[in-house]
């Protein structure tokens, strides 16, 4: 392997292109170790670019104030931002307005679910809520390759409601076993979570085929869309889900703002998970009715900078093309994935090289620890994911304690994946592959 | 890099020392990271009859650093007394998190010594840390028995 062939290797983006989207973001000119940064952790979290960064400080300086209550001018031009981005991000996935409520991150919402789905059990939510609720011999049925964000919550509501959690489980290739899922799927299934694109293995996951097993038998769908959504266009009418999560500071915005996407009579049906201010009708006593969704769902004051400024991040994403994205990613997958399994005693998990991924690889080192490896590769200014990467199960399954993990974005260039699998086959001859 | 894995270190990763339970120990701890999960189970065997370490047995999975220092703390601990093997495993606690400015001292630490760069990295500090806070509460169950 060598740098020019992998870099002549076309892909998306011209190099014109990613120079011009990486003079948007301050921080992939820094130097990191002595050497300039070579950030292959987007999957964990994006970078920003400066408009993002901008529009939390601009929103601060000159229209900062509480949403949805007072009557002043900048209460006024601030709700109509907080608004605005809501309806930029709906646009973003294909979703209607109030079908969009802003959490603080991706595991909020799916516990948002989880809760609500909880409370409705409990008995909440009065006679829209009853089809929702669970109960001993239901099922809720989850994937082998979930993040803990998409699998605890669902052990936790079948703890509390007696319902059964179950898995699909993967091959060794890391692909979803549908043949196991037609029979897992069956009259006792209320709830199927699943991950459109695993975190650590990089498959995009056959949503139509789960989605119409879950239709056949009336279950709802959850989509985990964190590792979707930044990456490649995304609809939620068309992929026909019931609920998707994904976070803002995966894709280019600030942190403690995630999204919940819901299908709107299914939202208006699940009572609240958190309660208090800004989410109610009316409030006696005793009692309160709640406001329609999303409201509902936005108890106390919200993360309104961030909120914007994840609309501005879509709106950059937009403008540059999520399809092009998605092909441009596809491409330096690719590269990782070929170059990984150039190098000897390096194992890629999930699909091998010209199988469909996205730009996401993570390996193992025979008998060289992630941690070490990650660290070796810092030295050199390549950042990383090491560890389990929130996928402890998936792991297991794979006989592995943990990972190394590279992951790319629109602007990752073919250069710094040449500089990483050239760091990767150094690393194996500083810890002694071979011997 | 260098400093952090010294050959010392790398060769103990391959060819460690000290591995293998052997069981009945008069104290045993499992420590894990949580963070990377490598874990580490700890045996400490004393002198029939005696306080003196007889040998340190461990077993477990991890990163250089982390298995580098079990192995070099069970070439430490044979023929302490366990006061003496709390005392060293808190001197070596000092110096990992000293950030660098402590280095470890040769005479009671041996070749753990060999580890003083770890300190410099706030992050693997718990990787070395890992098998000595199993033997501090290994000694801790030996000396309660």
């Amino acid at each position: 392997m060598t740098l020019t062939s992998v870099s002549q290797t076309p892909v998306g983006f011209s190099p014109d292109e990613i120079a011009t989207f990486r003079s948007d973001f301050p921080i992939l000119s820094s130097r990191v170790n002595d050497h300039p940064l070579v950030y292959l952790d987007s999957g964990a979290t994006s970078q920003k670019p400066r408009v993002v960064l901008d529009a939390e400080r601009e929103y601060y300086e000159h229209e900062n104030a509480a949403v949805h209550r007072g009557a002043h001018t900048l209460a006024a031009l601030a709700t109509e931002r907080f608004e605005d981005a809501r309806a930029t991000v709906a646009r973003f996935v294909g979703a209607k307005d109030d079908e969009i409520v802003w959490t603080s991150n991706a595991t909020e919402a799916i516990n948002l679910v989880a809760y609500a789905i909880g409370n409705a059990t409990a008995g909440r939510g009065g006679r829209a809520a009853e089809r929702l609720r669970l109960a001993p011999g239901d099922e809720i049925l989850v994937t082998e390759m979930e993040h803990h964000a998409n699998l605890l919550p669902w052990q936790e509501l079948a703890a509390r409601t007696g319902a059964t959690l179950r898995y699909i489980p993967i091959s060794d290739d890391g692909a979803l076993r549908m043949d196991k899922a037609e029979r897992l799927v069956s009259s006792r299934t209320r709830i199927l979570a699943f991950t459109h694109v695993s975190n650590v293995l990089g498959v995009i996951n056959p949503v139509a085929d789960l989605v119409a097993l879950a239709r056949g038998v009336g279950a709802l769908v959850v989509l985990d869309a964190c590792q979707s959504a930044p990456h490649f266009a995304l609809n939620v009418k068309s992929l026909d889900v019931d609920f998707a999560a994904f976070s803002g500071h995966k894709m280019l915005g600030p942190t403690g703002v995630g999204v919940l996407y819901g299908r709107s009579e299914l939202l208006n049906a699940l009572p609240p998970f958190l309660t208090g201010g800004s989410m109610i009708a009316t409030v006696t006593m005793d009692s309160a009715e709640y406001l329609p969704a999303p409201h509902r769902f936005e108890a106390g004051t919200q993360r309104v900078s961030q909120a914007i400024a994840l609309g501005v991040a879509v709106d950059y994403l937009v403008e540059i093309g999520m399809d092009r994205i998605g092909q441009h990613e596809a491409a330096l997958g690719q590269l990782l994935v070929q170059g990984l399994e150039n190098i000897a005693g390096v194992t890629v998990l999930g699909p091998r090289s010209g199988e469909t991924r996205v730009g996401l690889a993570s390996f193992d080192v025979r008998g060289v620890h992630s941690h070490d490896i990650g660290q070796f590769l810092d030295d050199r200014g390549i950042a990383v994911r090491v560890g389990h990467h929130c996928a402890q199960p998936l792991h297991r399954r794979l006989g592995v304690t943990s990972s190394t993990r590279a992951s790319t974005y629109f602007y990752t260039t073919p250069d710094e994946v040449a500089e990483f699998l050239d760091g990767v086959a150094a690393a194996t001859r500083f810890f002694g592959v071979d011997e | 890099m260098e400093s952090l894995y010294q050959e010392v270190i790398l060769d103990l990763s391959r060819h460690p020392h000290g591995r293998g339970l052997a069981g009945n120990a008069a104290g045993t701890s499992h420590q894990v990271n949580p963070t990377c999960g490598d874990d580490v189970t700890l045996e400490v065997h004393l002198e029939p009859g005696t306080d003196r370490v007889m040998s340190v047995r461990w077993d477990g999975h991890g990163c250089a650093i982390s298995q580098a220092s079990a192995s070099l703390f069970s070439d430490l601990a044979p023929g302490l007394s366990v006061r003496e093997l709390g005392e060293r495993i808190e001197l070596f606690r000092t110096a990992m998190r000293s950030r660098g400015t402590i280095e470890p001292d040769e005479e009671l630490l041996g070749d753990a010594v060999a580890l003083g760069g770890v300190s410099r990295y706030v992050a693997r500090v718990k990787c070395a840390m890992l098998a000595w806070v199993a033997g501090e509460e290994a000694l801790a169950v030996a000396t309660a028995a």
